[in-house]
């Protein structure tokens, strides 16, 4: 607990404001996934526990609504399972901040895309770590008040697309990411990534599309290759 | 077996198959090491997803168009961000178009 609050006081400024936003926005957005659950229906007990235990949004709405809606339990979690597969390639970008010992299992469980998003994009080592854990503790603690508020309050505040908090979303994440995708190769392959995504979604469950971005992985790879290759050749040849 | 205990079951069979799949990459990156390459491979990857998932929560809600004030607020905060606006300023006027615009009847 100490050591969460000394990375909070260690927190720049601008690092502290931005984070703090995020919390805001994403404790309302628990508030209403509290209340919704409720208001469906289904036990008090499910909201709370789901969030500590499971502690990812997208894939909380997903099986509570299938859930709620007579679906099989098994697909609910299916549905879950799948919508929380890019947890897999996100561990291997952000594993490095978590540190080890008791630190690697709680980061490990603080891994969601907001803290993801905002140590990419961080430059500095230390910069990125404190990012990491100030997002993902903030979110952690935020995210499941924010829940069990809404589950105890019922319908206060059910629909946070009045507050276009859904709009919300995609641009902390777009703001985070756009350093990277200011570099060309990145910006090319993740606008592939993109057209991928978004012409597979009619077609595949939740969850799929977003994973099939990774598809255009080479794109970058390659691209940034031959732009390397071509920086070598204009680079004129010492003579003797 | 009752309800409850179902959604029990269900609950903590996705909790732990949240955990294992966020646990793939830090337990794996520390058995084998890395080349550089594979390294700036790997955070490639993510920001690649993350471009996805905006565009995906952007433009889509179940599998079909999310509507119009969604996209709008986040054009309106993209562009912003694009402009090098503070952080506070892009998720607030995103947040603020998409609803007014809705105040104003745009789904």
């Amino acid at each position: 607990m100490r050591s969460i609050w000394r990375t909070w006081r260690g927190l720049p400024r601008d690092l502290a404001r931005d984070v703090a936003l995020v919390l805001l926005a994403d404790g309302i957005v628990g508030v209403s996934f509290g209340a919704i659950t409720v208001s469906s229906g289904l036990p008090l007990w499910l909201p709370m526990l789901a969030s500590l235990v499971v502690f990812a949004g997208a894939s909380q709405f997903l099986f509570v609504g299938i859930i709620a809606a007579g679906g099989n339990p098994i697909a609910a979690v299916l549905a879950g399972l799948l919508v929380n597969a890019r947890h897999v390639p996100f561990g291997f970008a952000v594993g490095d901040v978590l540190g080890s010992g008791w630190r690697r299992w709680a980061g490990t469980h603080l891994m969601i895309d907001e803290s993801v998003a905002f140590a990419l994009a961080q430059r500095e080592y230390a910069r990125r770590r404190t990012a990491y854990w100030a997002c993902g503790a903030g979110l952690f603690v935020c995210w499941n008040l924010g829940v069990a508020l809404g589950a105890f309050a019922g319908t206060a505040v059910s629909d946070t697309d009045v507050l276009g908090l859904d709009a919300a979303f995609p641009a902390v994440l777009f703001a985070l990411v756009l350093p990277s995708l200011r570099e060309r190769a990145t910006g090319a392959a993740a606008l592939a990534g993109v057209a991928i995504a978004l012409a597979t979604t009619p077609l595949l469950p939740t969850g799929l599309p977003v994973l099939l971005a990774v598809l255009a992985l080479p794109v970058a790879l390659l691209w940034r290759d031959r732009s390397k290759a071509e920086t070598r050749e204009e680079t004129p040849c010492p003579r003797r | 077996m009752s309800a409850q205990v179902t959604l029990l079951a269900a609950v903590a069979v996705l909790a732990v198959g949240t955990y294992a799949l966020r646990a793939c990459g830090p337990v794996l990156r520390e058995r084998v090491r890395l080349p550089q390459r594979a390294e700036e491979a790997m955070t490639l990857a993510a920001v690649l997803l993350l471009a996805a998932l905006v565009a995906t929560a952007a433009l889509t809600e179940a599998g079909g168009f999310a509507g119009w004030a969604r996209p709008a607020g986040v054009l309106v905060g993209g562009l912003l961000a694009w402009r090098k606006a503070p952080f506070v300023v892009v998720v607030f006027a995103a947040a603020a178009t998409a609803a007014l615009l809705r105040l104003a009847g745009v789904p």
